[in-house]
């Protein structure tokens, strides 16, 4: 055996803890003042939200009646929602290529090193914003008030989320790009239109096609309540079925969503698997 | 010499990304059949397009200059909104740790694992506004339903980032923790909470941001905040109104994804 002491046989230094601690007194008192800073905003909500909690009272007995009625599902009111529900993928996929189409400008335009002064790039910034700052249902409320309700104000509410979602992407991409290839196509005495599409569109196409299959996913799933303001979908139907509490069809309805959402997310996973 | 010269071509052209040409022209083939199927099927009313764009151009005409008169009622939408967004996020939050634990394969039981990734799967396909229309259906038109939607959504949402999270944390903390003897809870305070608070923390604050975006949308099925005042206002073509609570809107929202990036920031 050796002869050496064990650390607890020493003198205990002096001012060292002889318990440990994980934060100082003043981590603590940080963390006890967001901790009350929390519990202050959660408070502020809830109280100003005038809940009536005598809802929460029988809330259990209403769902367990919305399943009942909600059960079997109508299945023969199958075949009327499947040209609704190609229409909602047509929505999904019409607007996301038109946002392609919108989305390069706007990249270009929103990013530092391809901008051309600070007037477009605050241009291009402000698009970003506003396109993706609206949600695509109020975009959908103020394309159905301009075209009318359809599947076209759909595509239109589609696209103009969509524009800001996939061109910040490309604009961050734009501003990594490499700058050695820009040098190169320029030297040749290329013009600026070429040496976007020869240096730069190349560098970025595997993040804007990444982004906009991401997006077309994202814009399925929100092409399914965009009937809901009138533009057009399978929301049309579910809102319908729910206002005449036909219960057993919108469960139809809602198992069908389900199927198309996990489909896309599927198909969009792999899609984007395969590229990057 | 000379002969090798000629066979190279005159015209560099870049590569293409679907490596034949023949490919490219099949994927264009596709991509306007497919436009010429959708287009045919939607039964787009040309006409009726032709017409709206004079009206649009009236309508936006009409949008210019916003009408902030009532900042009262802006206001006070807005401020739901905003309550709704902050108690949702709280609720989200708390309701989140035991859906996260259970949907952590290296935490959980096997049966309970799957049963929490398939609540998981199927909360997750339905867009806020539809589960909104439950709640509104179960609570009545008003803030409730509202709140209640945007903290089942931010549950199901956070408790999966959390769940990924534990997943990927290091073993070796639990396991030395587990070694002194330590009970479930003690493990999960000491060795996983660690781990995961600076990423959790993070993921909850870019929660608060979408729920800020969502609270917005989620009044027009009924279920309070701002957007009830906007539906009502576009049903009563009060358009100068309407674009100032969209201008609202895209101020708010811009300010709160700056504060998330900035708050996200300073965690790291």
């Amino acid at each position: 055996m050796t002869a050496h002491p064990l650390p607890q046989d020493r003198a205990p230094m002096r001012g060292y803890p002889d318990h440990w601690e994980r934060y100082s007194l003043r981590e603590r008192i940080v963390q006890w003042i967001w901790l009350g800073g929390i519990a202050i905003a959660a408070a502020w909500s809830v109280s100003a939200l005038d809940i009536e909690w005598a809802f929460f009272a029988d809330a259990h007995e209403q769902a367990a009646d919305l399943i009942a009625r909600m059960w079997p599902p109508r299945w023969s009111y199958l075949p009327r929602i499947v040209q609704p529900l190609i229409e909602t993928l047509h929505i999904a996929t019409l607007g996301t290529m038109i946002a392609i189409v919108f989305a390069l400008p706007v990249a270009f335009l929103a990013a530092r090193n391809t901008t051309y002064n600070q007037a477009t790039w605050l241009l291009g910034r402000a698009m970003l914003v506003l396109s993706r700052s609206i949600n695509t249902v109020i975009w959908g409320l103020v394309f159905v008030a301009i075209f009318g309700p359809g599947p076209v104000a759909g595509i239109c509410a589609v696209a103009a989320r969509s524009v800001g979602f996939i061109a910040k992407l490309v604009a961050e991409a734009i501003e990594e790009v490499d700058a050695g290839q820009i040098e190169a196509v320029e030297s040749t005495g290329a013009s600026t239109l070429q040496v976007y599409g020869v240096a730069i569109l190349p560098q970025i196409l595997p993040v804007l096609i990444g982004t906009s299959i991401y997006r077309w996913d994202i814009n399925v799933r929100e092409s399914s309540v965009l009937g809901f303001v009138g533009a057009g979908g399978i929301g049309l139907l579910l809102y319908a079925s729910i206002n005449q509490f036909a219960w057993s069809q919108a469960i139809v309805i809602l198992i069908a969503i389900l199927g198309i959402v996990i489909i896309s997310e599927a198909l969009s996973a792999y899609v984007r698997s395969r590229i990057v | 010499m000379t002969t090798a010269a000629a066979s190279y071509p005159s015209r560099w052209r870049a590569p293409s990304i679907f490596g034949s040409p023949g490919r490219r022209l099949a994927f264009w083939a596709l991509v306007c059949a497919y436009l010429v199927w959708s287009l045919s099927t939607l039964n787009v009313d040309t006409a009726r397009i032709l017409a709206g764009l004079p009206r649009a151009w009236t309508i936006l005409a009409r949008m210019v200059p916003p009408d902030f008169g009532r900042w009262e009622l802006l206001l006070t939408g807005m401020v739901e909104s905003v309550q709704i967004a902050i108690a949702a996020t709280i609720i989200g939050a708390v309701l989140s740790i035991p859906i996260g634990i259970a949907a952590a394969a290296n935490l959980s039981p096997r049966p309970l694992y799957l049963a929490a990734r398939a609540f998981i799967v199927t909360g997750r396909t339905f867009h806020e506004v539809i589960i909104a229309i439950f709640f509104v259906k179960l609570f009545g038109f008003g803030p409730v339903a509202g709140l209640l939607t945007l903290a089942f959504s931010s549950a199901i949402f956070l408790g999966k980032m959390l769940a990924e999270d534990i997943e990927n944390m290091k073993p070796g903390p639990v396991e030395a923790i587990r070694a002194t003897g330590a009970s479930f809870g003690q493990t999960f305070f000491y060795a996983v909470v660690p781990q995961v608070l600076v990423k959790t923390l993070g993921v909850l604050i870019y929660r608060l941001d979408s729920n800020l975006r969502h609270s917005t949308v989620i009044g027009i099925v009924g279920a309070g905040g701002i957007g009830q005042t906007l539906s009502a206002s576009f049903s009563r073509y009060d358009f100068d109104f309407a674009s100032a609570i969209l201008l609202t809107i895209a101020a708010m929202v811009a300010f709160g994804e700056w504060f998330s990036d900035w708050a996200r920031r300073r965690l790291r």
